[in-house]
């Protein structure tokens, strides 16, 4: 048996899980659409996962990170629970040697995040609009009846690309649209359309931030060719695309469960047999004061494991 | 005549007072909801700022709980919320709602106007000049105890040993200031809310992080407009400090408290043209933080605001020359948490980090 760390990351689009070895060696992963279903999905996932790992493999420590990270700690009986700017800043600076610039551009949002050392001294996250990220790329690729798969293709094979407004979504897809009408081809639309997110994102994340290398460009949208190209023809020098992009956010959250669990001594892993388990979400308001705050409920099967959502703690609950 | 008045933290407690004992009926704002905001996104510009929304949605609530007139402010040096009371005005008015906006501009800029406007509302109530005058400094007191109260809880929150403890103990004693009727009474009420948030049960080993919080004046002083930070960050053990307090101008143990030296301040980064609105402020009120040791600070600011958009520019070359963190929350119609939790733990992260390696203390300032 081998002794590892499951890592899993639950954001809007996809459910990424790791498993780690003491050494930071990536034994598993899996990337998986999280299709508004964060429950089922983890399920899902730590099941898939147990059937090709769990003869070899024993879980001594988990965290979870991501915007469900929260519920997927419930899920799992994580020894850790962190914010993804934190996660993914641990992982990219345990896979790349004195990184000073994260990029990470994600399904609905997208940040910068500044090191020294190996440690964060500034970050930024977008604001407000989901502009240049993973979401707006996808219904654009579908928009132009392209998957997501080719479109860097799409961008490599570009002569000459097309200036498109970059500031809003709803802008760059009207400016998109326009252009498209005059007959200007695809290609040139498609690296039109990856050099004004890298403008947009440039302008809206990074501004203000020293961009120094080495740059790390991770997240979902890190597969996308033309933006990687993109990216490198703005900033004018190299930027590493780590093999395992896509699941970073899931290995910074298996790498800080290794030190929870070394303050910790033991951890709370439920085990890779989720399936049957029946876990869900009631909510109520609570009449207690005008306030009026929804109280949130998790059940495991029928037992109440957590409640939050009020403001003042009356019935603030975490079993375990 | 049945008057109310905008929503700013915990303040209405003594606007309150003011409006009734003026002689008036006092309609209490509700706390901002999403009702208030969806009454204010339909009948505001598209383009207008979330102040100008949440204050549209406010004054449409109160008049249908039968407000006859809404006491606001004007607006501070180029910024188009000194224009806003004016707008609300005619869509009041084309909403066909009876509401009639008094506008105070501030008494320093325009002192006639100011007592002009207060005096009408003196006579239309029946009440003396001299028991006016009373009712101010009474009303006053209020203000000063009420900010006392809060300030305080923002030190003991963030090390309390059990979650809710201390919002409990400040609405527990701001019910006392709120029944209190003379200068004697308000004495007794804040030291009583005092020693209640002292009683609190605390981990006095405890060093919290220490974070300044900054920006456009409405979004810092209500709670509703800004997702809660200062409680939020409270829990999750910070110790918040802010720099607009409606007595802070009268006072000397908030950092922030002498408007006029601000512009001094912010001078080396804007000497060519001061901005509006609050703009400076933030420039200045960063330096002031970064002075009183603060670990960082967090920067609130309405989506598309000029000012602050201005402030947010010039701000990351005053956090290098300071060494101060600083993370900048755009602030409009969502009303989501995640997205401000998952940003103020990651910057609760930063600075620890920082202030555990001693980064913060690198470099030493004169006051």
């Amino acid at each position: 048996m081998i002794q590892a760390y499951l890592g899993v990351d639950v954001g809007s689009v996809s459910t990424n899980l790791v498993i780690i070895s003491e050494l930071g060696q990536l034994l598993a992963s899996k990337y998986m659409r999280t299709n508004g279903r964060p429950i089922q999905t983890v399920q899902e996932g730590i099941q898939a996962l147990g059937q090709e790992a769990a003869s070899q493999i024993e879980i001594i420590g988990c965290g979870t990170t991501g915007s469900a990270r929260y519920l997927t700690s419930m899920i799992i009986g994580a020894d850790v629970v962190k914010n993804e700017i934190t996660a993914h800043a641990i992982a990219a600076s345990h896979e790349i040697e004195d990184v000073r610039t994260i990029i990470e551009i994600g399904g609905q949002d997208s940040k910068i995040i500044i090191l020294q050392d190996g440690i964060v001294t500034d970050f930024a996250m977008n604001t407000v609009c989901a502009a240049g990220t993973g979401s707006f790329l996808d219904q654009q690729a579908s928009r132009l009846c392209i998957p997501i798969e080719e479109f860097g293709g799409y961008a490599a094979k570009a002569t000459n690309p097309v200036r498109i407004a970059g500031r809003c979504a709803v802008f760059a897809e009207s400016d998109m649209i326009h252009k498209q009408q005059l007959g200007y081809n695809l290609e040139d639309i498609v690296a039109g359309l990856c050099e004004a997110l890298v403008r947009n994102y440039m302008n809206n994340v990074g501004k203000g931030k020293e961009i120094m290398a080495p740059v790390v460009f991770q997240g979902g949208v890190a597969a996308n060719q033309g933006l990687v190209r993109a990216f490198k023809k703005y900033l004018g020098f190299e930027v590493v695309v780590p093999p395992y992009h896509d699941v970073m956010g899931a290995i910074g959250a298996a790498y800080l469960a290794r030190e929870a669990v070394k303050r910790k001594g033991r951890t709370g892993f439920k085990g890779f047999n989720l399936e049957n388990i029946n876990f869900r979400t009631t909510s109520f308001e609570c009449r207690g004061c005008s306030n009026a705050c929804e109280v949130v409920q998790f059940f495991e099967n029928n037992n109440l494991i957590a409640r939050w959502g009020d403001r003042c703690g009356k019935w603030e609950l975490q079993v375990g | 005549m049945k008057i109310s008045f905008p929503r700013m933290g915990y303040s209405y407690i003594a606007f309150k007072w003011l409006v009734e004992n003026m002689g008036h009926e006092c309609v209490v704002p509700p706390e901002p909801s999403n009702r208030t905001l969806d009454l204010g996104v339909r009948y505001a510009p598209e383009f207008a700022c979330i102040p100008f929304k949440i204050l549209l949605g406010t004054y449409i609530e109160v008049a249908q709980m039968g407000a006859q007139a809404v006491i606001t402010s004007g607006g501070m040096g180029p910024c188009r919320a000194g224009y806003y009371w004016v707008m609300h005005k005619y869509l009041l008015e084309e909403m066909n709602l009876p509401l009639k906006i008094i506008a105070m501009e501030m008494p320093l800029l325009n002192l006639g106007d100011f007592w002009k406007k207060i005096d009408l509302l003196r006579r239309d109530g029946g009440i003396s000049l001299k028991e006016l005058l009373r009712v101010l400094k009474i009303t006053w007191a209020k203000v000063k105890s009420i900010d006392d109260v809060e300030i305080r809880s923002h030190q003991v929150r963030p090390r309390e040993l059990k979650r809710g403890e201390t919002t409990l103990a400040i609405n527990a004693g701001l019910a006392f200031i709120d029944a209190a009727q003379n200068e004697e009474e308000i004495r007794e009420a804040r030291q009583e809310a005092l020693s209640l948030l002292d009683r609190v049960p605390c981990d006095e080993q405890r060093q919290p992080l220490k974070i300044g919080i900054i920006g456009e004046i409405y979004v810092v002083l209500e709670p509703a407009a800004n997702h809660y930070i200062q409680l939020l960050l409270g829990e999750m053990g910070v110790e918040t400090d802010r720099s607009i307090y409606l007595s802070a101008y009268a006072r000397k143990n908030t950092i922030v408290n002498l408007e006029g030296d601000l512009f001094s301040v912010a001078r080396p980064y804007l000497n060519e043209a001061p901005i509006g609105g609050h703009g400076v402020n933030s420039i200045a009120e960063t330096i002031l933080y970064a002075r009183h040791g603060f670990d960082g600070v967090v920067q609130l600011a309405p989506f598309s605001c000029i000012p602050e958009i201005v402030a947010k520019s010039i701000i990351p070359t005053v956090s290098r020359e300071y060494d101060i963190p600083v993370q900048t929350l755009f602030i409009d119609e969502q009303t989501g948490r995640a997205g401000v939790q998952t940003r103020m733990e990651a910057f609760v992260d930063l600075l620890q980090w920082r202030r555990d390696r001693g980064i913060h203390k690198k470099k030493v300032f004169s006051l």
